[in-house]
């Protein structure tokens, strides 16, 4: 498998991966190099010369993967809230195009309007029958616009549950794809009850009865991340994250400053990783990544989710639908950490 | 050695006269966010009325002026609301734990010792059985001098047994919410505990029961956006700040004026989220009368 995408070059957004570019660099222009002029197709010079360009690729490709193991082995907790918010990373509209087929989106919330932050749909992945519920950020300026960069507002939310009790009446799963850096905090967004919005989906989608498989790709930004995130099974893609605040906003608060090494050491405090979420038991699953992240082979990050929900989804229509909403609000009962004193 | 003394003293009189050297502390009003501090008069914090301590105590700790609502802590709040001696705690003996090893400026660990040592409660919520003018309730009262009443795992599987508990019993449960919201030292286990607290609420809601939950100044983040704002009947004390983001966070990001009394009580019953404005002196029997059209 090659960690290579031709569309890809590294270190834009990325400042720790800025040691790979050069490598990528040469290799792109050993790869593009024509033989050289007077060595004619066939010939043994050209043939020579071809074969040890060919050697040389390999060993900057092999150099390359070694030096994204390491980036990416030892990649620390701001370094992984860097990658979940790239602007390269996969959205839930590549996901929707890789993963599902046939998505028929479907629009507004009947009471105020249609919030693009959040889209809702039908569509199939693998052999079922879904309803689908995503964040999106935009990929473009005027899409980010559109998209108010992936925060909802209460409409939103509540386009998200109207679509979700419809897909309980007809007995589709619902799977929604968590992307957003928090609810937005406006003065619209206030007014129209975005607390509100919030709090009711919450309620709503711990007893939706049928399955919900809940999934962050990129960025789970608090409680605006939650109102999309109850569910039967969670899971975060590796390089997603996932906590109560931003690091930006806890380093605000906690360390009265915002800056690159206090937003890093709130990163580390807030253990928002996919690997610190599963330990703490607040996800279920991590859903593994092409090395060196999603977005250098979203084909493959695509098949890894595709596979998840699949197989994720036959599970739960296992389950008879008490038992399924029993086990839900168990699994939501049994998060925290305390200790009962015997006094 | 008194020479020195005097011309450090005389430098201090001179840097303060001509302004250098004050800081905001000198000249900020008392802080909002105190408890009613010691002494025998205290000025308001909104209208700087001195009034008799004894007085406004006897006032519920609501300003004789002006009726500003005073923030208090959660044993002055039961004791005000429940009927005499009536209080029985619960789960007193459920305690938090670090269970992320966070560290900011202090460990985590260490701000709970302090703030239990300050509180004389292991965390952030007083709950148990009351009766409030004869009627049985659940009780759960936020306590704002924990850790700002934020919400971790100990506040969320405490709201949960008492909404399990309502249900069960058939009792309403009563919530006086204030929260600066979700606690971020235990992270994505505090984020959980809002689901946790919206699902027992749900539960409680299928089996009939009744929530009335009171908001007071402020409640605001992960707990308005789950268990605050689930009430059957929702009820605010006057100006309490009741909000998802707060006012600061919005002012940063929209970069202009807020609306006068934005995220107020009564900004939020005009926009149709809460169902009324109680002043503390009615609390007893505005929450009584919701109770027996419920008829619980």
């Amino acid at each position: 498998m090659s960690t290579l995408n031709s569309t890809y070059n590294a270190a834009l957004d990325l400042d720790f991966e800025r040691p790979l570019a050069a490598l990528e660099q040469q290799i792109t222009e050993l790869e593009t190099a024509a033989p050289a002029p007077g060595s004619a197709p066939g010939s043994e010079a050209g043939l020579n010369k071809q074969v040890d360009l060919a050697a040389e690729v390999r060993k900057l490709r092999q150099s390359h993967t070694a030096m994204l193991k390491k980036i990416y082995n030892n990649l620390g907790a701001w370094n992984t809230v860097k990658v979940a918010r790239s602007a390269r990373r996969p959205q839930v509209t590549d996901y929707l195009r890789l993963v599902v087929k046939d998505f028929a989106e479907l629009h507004g919330d009947r009471r105020f309007g249609d919030d693009k932050a959040v889209m809702a749909g039908f569509g199939r992945i693998g052999p079922h029958k879904c309803l689908i519920v995503g964040t999106h950020k935009g990929k473009d300026t005027k899409e980010r616009v559109a998209c108010n960069f992936g925060m909802p507002h209460p409409e939103g939310y509540r386009k998200a549950l109207r679509c979700m009790k419809m897909a309980e009446k007809f007995g589709l799963p619902v799977v929604t794809l968590i992307d957003t850096a928090g609810a937005y905090p406006g003065v619209g967004a206030e007014q129209r009850g975005q607390a509100e919005a919030i709090a009711v989906n919450q309620l709503e989608m711990s007893r939706l009865k049928t399955p919900i498989v809940a999934v962050v790709i990129g960025e789970g930004g608090s409680g605006g991340a939650l109102g999309l995130g109850v569910a039967d099974r969670v899971a975060m893609m590796q390089y997603a994250w996932y906590s109560v605040i931003s690091p930006e906003g806890c380093a605000a608060i906690l360390w009265k400053t915002a800056n690159p090494e206090t937003n890093a050491q709130a990163a580390e405090a807030l253990k928002l990783t996919a690997a610190d979420n599963l330990k703490a038991g607040t996800i279920d699953e991590v859903i593994e990544e092409p090395l060196g992240g999603a977005h250098r082979n979203p084909q493959i990050a695509a098949d890894n989710l595709g596979k998840y929900l699949t197989k994720t989804l036959r599970d739960l229509k296992r389950y008879k639908i008490e038992n399924l909403l029993r086990n839900r609000y168990d699994r939501l009962r049994n998060i925290g950490k305390i200790k009962e004193l015997a006094d | 050695m008194a020479e020195n003394k005097t011309s450090t003293l005389s430098t201090d009189v001179a840097k303060h006269a001509s302004g250098a050297g004050r800081t905001w502390q000198d000249v900020a009003p008392v802080d909002r966010r105190s408890d009613v501090p010691e002494g025998l008069w205290m000025r308001c914090v909104n209208c700087e009325a001195m009034s008799y301590r004894k007085q406004v105590e006897l006032n519920l700790d609501v300003c004789p002026e002006c009726d500003y609502h005073n923030r208090i802590g959660a044993d002055q709040r039961v004791s005000q609301l429940v009927d005499p001696d009536s209080f029985e705690p619960m789960w007193e003996n459920l305690a938090p734990v670090d269970p992320l090893g966070f560290v900011d400026r202090i460990p985590y660990a260490q701000r709970l010792e302090q703030e239990q040592a300050k509180t004389g409660h292991r965390d952030a919520l007083l709950c148990g059985k009351a009766f409030i003018k004869g009627r049985g309730v659940v009780l759960a009262v936020m306590d704002n001098r924990f850790m700002m009443a934020s919400m971790g795992s100990v506040v969320g599987e405490k709201i949960a047994r008492c909404a399990e508990l309502a249900a069960e019993t058939d009792q309403p449960f009563v919530m006086i919410a204030a929260s600066g919201g979700a606690r971020m030292q235990e992270s994505g286990l505090s984020l959980a505990q809002m689901a946790k607290t919206s699902a027992a609420i749900g539960r409680l809601d299928d089996a009939g029961g009744l929530f009335i939950s009171v908001l007071t100044d402020p409640t605001t983040g992960g707990v308005t956006a789950s268990f605050a704002m689930l009430g059957d009947v929702i009820i605010a004390e006057p100006k309490a700040l009741i909000c998802f983001a707060g006012p600061r966070v919005i002012a940063n990001t929209v970069r202009e004026q807020l609306p006068e009394g934005f995220q107020r009580a009564e900004f939020l019953l005009d926009k149709g989220f809460i169902d009324r404005v109680v002043h503390r002196k009615d609390l007893r029997s505005e929450i009584s009368r919701v109770i027996d059209y419920a008829g619980k």
